[in-house]
Formats: structure tokens, sequence, C-alpha cells
């Protein structure tokens, strides 16, 4: 700031933070809201005749639904994976539903087609989804408080299995962004489906990632042709509505050779007393010169104060720096779910390419989170960096794991880690685990790691100049995470300030 | 005569057994400046958090009166929002939130126990501006988080600062005088002068007579192994000065 006058952005973020700590609800989970809309649904269980009501569901070719098939029968010789530091009984993959879908919404359609009641529930959310109040610049909703996103973001909605509709299509196409339903992308683009579909998480990466790949249902597709800056944020904001149903979206994001692309993902669900599987996919891929920045800000239900309830979210994310000199950025603001494991990963296939990871992740109540990234470094000149800041609170568990390696050929590759984390009370636990493998001598990778406590020292201090401790606590937690905050974009630095609160409240006295 | 702003009756205060605070007596009205002078662990920071209500202390004896009500019943956060201001002899340093942000977080929670509303940017802006140059503050500071790597002056300027826009009744100010060279101490003397008024207190804690110089109190207070030992005016400094404790400490052992 020049002077006193017009303050820079930064300062304006300052002050926002604080504005919106000290706008806090004292009520816990603000999305925990149900829909009341009528769906079509799968029966519970899990087997082909499941895949094949999906594929034919979403009219699928059938290249698609061979592929679903073949990745199910793989699924079904693989165990689930034990070896994160989370506990949870035993999932009933057969006492669920594999598909909901809103009455009436076999696919995305102009607003004016959506169900009402869906569009007054993103409207509850915060999620402008009329474009015409985006365009003319309205940026309040019907209680007169700045929704969360406001300015220029292109949305896809997905509710429960299926995307409800995507904004600014038009606006896009003109530009050549491809922005749709992934099921649409199958039916409209097949080749680039086929070309990409599993090219960064093979079928066979996991348990989950298999699972997912067997039965996913919908998720966003995002396409940016050569040379092109997307000229807005794209944005898929995902909902869980209906009970005892999985949600297992698939995301797949391709930018040709030196265009951009920034994209947000949100989450929420309705409070329920019984846990809830989401099990996504998200692909990148960054072709020479690219670059992809790709934000969450999770918020998934928790579950209750005795740890009753919320989602497990079991999450592969992976990026591939296909091309040369490609970038792919992760920012992440992990907040909900009773379970959270999930891991953005760079390979950093093409020389010069650079992954980013930036992570704040806090768990407050029972939750357990296990989360952390993957840098693979496989072309020369590769460089990392990774921040992450972890909150622990409550009885919650939050660890942080982490993989640095270098391949034989990867020379002068570079990481830089920085891990903080930091204790809320003493009955919750954080933990460090990087993994870190060199084959290649001329590889520097760095890694600092803390552990701290908010000091009584701190909390007197603050609530000597009036603030009480729930107010002390935020403020305090947004400056530990400052450095990740300013990696998100403006549309998320201020939620995600909000939700620093509330997800913290109840964590001291 | 209207109630004091401060009496503090026959307080003892205890740390992990051990006795701290062996029964203080202080009365100060409102628009006094009162000094209190003590060697190093005689008892004065504590008195100074037992004021503002930090944790870790037992009150064992003794009340505190602020206008007349139970202080001691009060959070820490209540009691600032009604006026009770602690410089801190050590500021803390709270990392990643800029000086701005905190000193907008914090009077705006005051403002909100108070049940007044938020103030605008303008207003803030203003505000800080004019108690920012009362102290010779730079806004470079005001960007950098709160006492993080500040130097010991600028930490004491920064809690000045504080005062000065949270606009308390009872200011506490613990050895803000040290850690400052000579025209810090100007500086710092003269920002605490301007903020003297009729409605205001202050109790002056100091361990040299030199602060006195600058802020020359109404009454001085000689504090020696957790109590008041003497009372006078500001020439009691200068005879302290002159004397040394000891003589203080003879007449407490007699
Ligand atoms: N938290 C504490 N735990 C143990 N002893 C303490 C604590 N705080 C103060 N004391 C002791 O109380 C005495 C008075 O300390 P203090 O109030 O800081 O004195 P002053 O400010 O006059 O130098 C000292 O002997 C100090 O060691
Ligand atoms: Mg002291």
């Amino acid at each position: 700031m020049s002077d006193y006058g017009i303050p820079t952005l930064k300062e304006n973020i300052d002050r926002e933070t604080v504005d919106q700590v000290l706008a806090l609800d004292v009520d816990k989970y603000k999305y925990g809201f149900e829909t009341d809309i009528e769906s079509d649904m799968a029966p519970k269980g899990l087997d082909e005749d499941t895949i094949r009501f999906i594929s034919a569901k979403k009219e699928e070719p059938q290249w698609m639904l061979d592929w679903r098939l073949e990745a199910f029968r793989r699924w079904q010789t693989m165990i689930e994976p034990t070896w994160a530091r989370v506990k949870y009984p035993k999932i009933d993959f057969q006492d669920q539903h594999y598909y909901a879908a809103p009455k009436g919404s076999s696919g995305p359609k102009s607003l004016d087609e959506v169900d009402p009641e869906l569009l007054r529930t993103y409207e509850k959310l915060g999620i402008p989804l009329s474009e015409q109040k985006i365009l003319a610049g309205v940026q309040e909703d019907g209680n007169g408080e700045a929704t969360p996103f406001s300015g220029n973001v292109a949305v896809d909605a997905v509710f429960d299995s299926v995307s409800v509709v995507t904004t600014f299509r038009k606006e896009l196409a003109k530009s050549g962004i491809i922005f749709c339903s992934i099921s649409e992308a199958v039916r409209e683009y097949p080749e680039l489906v086929q070309k990409y579909l599993g090219s960064v998480v093979p079928v066979t990466d996991n348990y989950y990632a298999t699972l997912n790949s067997a039965v996913f249902t919908d998720g966003s597709f995002v396409y940016i042709p050569k040379g092109v800056r997307c000229p807005m944020e794209l944005s898929t904001y995902f909902r869980i509505n209906e009970r005892n149903t999985g949600q297992f979206e698939r995301t797949l994001i391709i930018a040709e050779e030196g265009s951009y692309v920034s994209y947000l993902e949100g989450c929420t669900a309705p409070m329920r007393d019984e846990n809830q599987l989401h099990a996504a996919v998200v692909e990148l891929v960054a072709l020479d010169d690219a670059e992809i920045k790709y934000s969450t800000v999770q918020n998934w239900y928790p579950g209750d104060k005795n740890g009753k309830g919320g989602i497990y979210n079991f999450v592969t994310k992976r990026g591939d720096c296909r091309g040369k000199n490609s970038k792919i950025s992760w920012t992440q603001v992990e907040t909900g779910s009773a379970i959270t494991w999930k891991y953005p990963s760079c390979i950093l296939r093409g020389d010069g390419s650079r992954g980013e990871f930036y992570s704040i992740a806090i768990s407050n109540g029972h939750q357990q989170v296990d989360s952390g990234t993957k840098m693979i470094h496989l072309g020369k000149n590769t460089s990392s960096r990774i921040i992450s800041k972890g909150i622990a609170a409550g009885f919650s568990d939050n660890t942080y794991r982490g993989q640095v390696s270098c391949h034989r050929k990867a020379t002068n590759a570079r990481n830089f880690t920085q891990c903080d984390s930091l204790l809320i009370g003493d009955t919750c636990g954080a933990h460090t685990v990087p993994y870190i493998e060199s084959r290649n001598s001329s590889a520097v990778f760095e890694h600092e790691a803390t552990t701290s406590k908010i000091s009584d020292d701190q909390m007197f201090y603050c609530l000597q100049r009036g603030l009480s401790e729930e107010e002390a606590v935020a403020l305090i937690v947004n400056g530990f995470v400052r450095d990740v905050l300013q990696h998100l974009p403006m549309e998320f630095m201020v939620e995600t300030q909000k939700l620093i609160g509330i997800s913290l409240e109840g964590s001291v006295g | 005569m209207s109630t004091p702003m401060l009496e503090i009756k026959n307080l003892h205060v205890r740390v992990e057994d051990q006795e701290i605070l062996k029964g203080v007596n202080l009365t100060l009205n409102r628009g006094e400046v009162h000094a209190v002078m003590g060697r190093n662990g005689s008892g004065k920071s504590t008195l100074s958090y037992v004021l503002a209500g930090k944790d870790d202390y037992e009150i064992t004896d003794g009340e505190i009166l602020f206008n007349g009500e139970d202080l001691l019943e009060m959070e820490p956060d209540e009691r600032a929002a009604a006026g009770v201001f602690l410089a801190f002899q050590y500021p803390i340093e709270i990392p990643g939130v800029a000086t701005m942000t905190f000193l907008k977080a914090a009077m705006n929670a005051q403002r909100k126990s108070r049940g007044e509303g938020e103030l605008s940017t303008p207003e803030f802006m203003k505000a800080v501006k004019e108690a920012a140059s009362l102290l010779e503050v730079k806004q470079d500071m005001l960007k950098r988080p709160l006492n993080v790597g500040f130097s010991g002056g600028e930490k004491k300027r920064a809690e000045i600062l504080q005062m000065a826009l949270l606009a308390p009744q009872l200011c506490i100010l613990d050895e803000t005088d040290s850690g400052l060279d000579i025209d810090a101490l100007k500086v710092v003397s003269e920002g605490v002068n301007k903020l003297r008024g009729p409605d205001r207190t202050m109790l002056v804690i100091t361990h040299y007579q030199r602060l006195l110089n600058h802020i020359v109190p109404d009454v001085v207070h000689v504090f020696s192994d957790g109590r008041v030992v003497e009372t006078g005016g500001k020439e009691l400094a200068l005879e302290l000065e002159a004397k040394g404790y000891a003589d203080f400490d003879a007449e407490t052992a007699a």
C-alpha cells in the first residue's frame, strides 16, 4: 500500500479474513440440509448388472461399458488397502446405491429446464448457476450476503450421480474450450476420452480407483485447446444428497500445448448418521508449456461431535506433466469428511516440468485425515514444491504422507518440502510421514517439518485484546495457513477463511 | 467522591504453591496516573496478569473492583471489552497475522461485545493512520506479522499503538520502557502522554525511574516482595532512585 488510502488486494484479503472470521455463525455444519427431491436410483448392491444399469442410464457406447466391466472384474480380485493411518469399520459394498439421479434429469440441460428445487439447493450453497445474474454483476444472494463464488466462474453442478447443469458453455466454446459433464464427453467426444481416460490413473491403480473406474457416475470434462488461456475459472460443485449412496465422480482435464486453466472444485453433503462413501478419480494432463491449476475446497459432512456419520473420502488425484515445461499445481483445503485418504500427485515427465502441492488440512472432532502428495521426477530439470499445513483439534488424527522420488535419468531434480503441523489441545495427533527416494545423485531435495501448538500465551494475548477464544483460534490458524491461502483463487480464499473458523468451532474451552 | 476506577483490596495470589502477591492494596481514581516501582521478581508482572485475567494464578484472598464491579468474575476478553488494557512486558508473536489484520480483529471484537457495529474500512484506516503517526510507526510494520521479528522498540510501540486504537479506560503498562533506546522512549512516552485524559487511568509499572521523567505520575507506589510498601508523590521515584530499593526492603522487614 503506497499510503493508507486504497488498500491493495492482499490487505483486502487480510481484512476479509478477519471480517469473515468475525462474522462466523455459531452453527456448525451449515451445508447439512437435505433437498427433498424425487430420485431415480439403482437398486442397492454391486454386480455386473449394476454397471450395465449405470452405463445404460448414461447411454454409453459399448467401449465404455467394456472398460467398466474390465475394471469391475479387476476390482473383485483386489484387497482394500490398510496402510493409511485411518480406522473405520469394513465397508459393505453391497449395502449401497451406486446411482442416484434427480428424477427426469438424465443429463445437463439449459438452466430453464433444470428443476427449480435443484437450483434452490445450489443457491443455498452459495453457488451461482444463473449466468444472467453473474453477467449482470449481481453478487448477493437473497439474504444480502455475498456469495463465496462471485465474478466469472463457469460451474458444472453435480448432484448425486449426475451433472445437472453446466454454465457458460457457449461462452467457452467460442475459444474452443470444452467444459461439460464426463457422461456427455463419453458420448460427444469419444476420441478424446478414449485417448486420455485412465492414462494418468490406470484402471488397475488402486482399490478405490479401480472401483471408481467400474462405477463412476459423473464428473467434469475439460479440454483446453492449444494456446488458449481459459478466460474464466472453471468449477465443479459436487453435492451428495441421497441416503446410502456412494458418489464416484470422475474428472478429466486436458490442457493442450501452451494452454492454461484454473479449475475449482467444491463439495458438501447433508448431515447423516450413516457413513457415505465418496471415491473420486481426477486425472490431469498438461502438454508442452501448458499449466493447470487445480483448487479444491473439500467440505463433505465430517460427522457429528461423537464421530457418528460423515463421508469416507477416498480419492485418487493425479496430474501428468506430460509435456516439456508444463506445470500442474494442486491447492487443497480439506476441512470435511470423517475420513480423508487423498494424495494429489504430479508425474513430472516432461523435461523442465514443475509440480506444486499446497495443502491446508483441518481435522476436528473425530475426523481422520491421511493426506499428502507424490512428486515423481522423471524428466530432466524438473522441480516440485510442497507446502502442507495440518491443523489438528479435538480427538482427530492428521497425517501428512508424502513421497518425493527421482528417477535415474531425472538429472537436476529439485524439491522443496515444508510440512507444518499445528495442534490445538492435547487429545489430537499430527504425524508426518515423508518418503524420499533418489536414484540420481544430482537431485536436491529439501525437507523441513515443524510441529507447534497454539500457546497459552498467544491465546491470552488475543483474549486480552478482546477476541473470544474461537475468534483467537481462527485468527491464529488463518495466520498459520497464510502461505497456502495465498495460492487459492479469490473465490475460494474467502470461503476458506470462513471455513477455518467454522471447522474449528468447539476446539477450545 | 465517585467510585474509584480500580480498587485492589488485600490481594493474595499464588502460583504453583508459592505466594507471590501478599496483600496488595491500591486505589486508582479516574484520570490518575499511578506508577508502581519495584525490583525484578517483586511481583509486578504477576499483578498485571491477574488484573488482565490470565490463567494459572490462584487468588487466595482479596478482591478487585473495576468501576465498582468484581473484575475477578470477568473473562479476559470481557475485561478487554470493558476497557482493561495490558501493554505486555514481553509482547507475544502471532505468526502469519499481519499487524493490521490483528488490529482490526481486536477493535471489531471489542465493538461486537459492546453491541456496537463493525468499523467501516475507511473509519478503521483513518484510526490506524492517526495512531501510527502518533507513535511514529511505519506502514511497513503494519503489514508484518504481529511482533514477529520486531525489535524490542517496535514491539513496545506496537503495544502502545494498540492501546491508542482500543482507547481503554484502564491502561496497565508493564515495563514499557524496557528494550527502548532513549529516542524510542521519548516517542513512546509522548504517545502515552497524549492518551492521558480525565476518563483514563494508568498503572505504569517500571523498574527504573527514567520512564517517570517522561510520563510523570500523580502517585508513586513502591512494590516489594508482593505488596506495596510505600506510597507518595512523584518525588518518591527520585528518592527511590537515590536510595535504592534496599532501604525500602528494610522498611518492609522492620
Ligand atoms: N508462572 C509462574 N510460575 C512460577 N513462578 C512464577 C510465575 N510467574 C511468576 N513467578 C514468580 O513470581 C515472582 C514474581 O514474578 P513477576 O511478577 O514476573 O515479577 P516482576 O514483574 O516484578 O519482575 C518471581 O519470583 C517469579 O519467578
Ligand atoms: Mg515483570
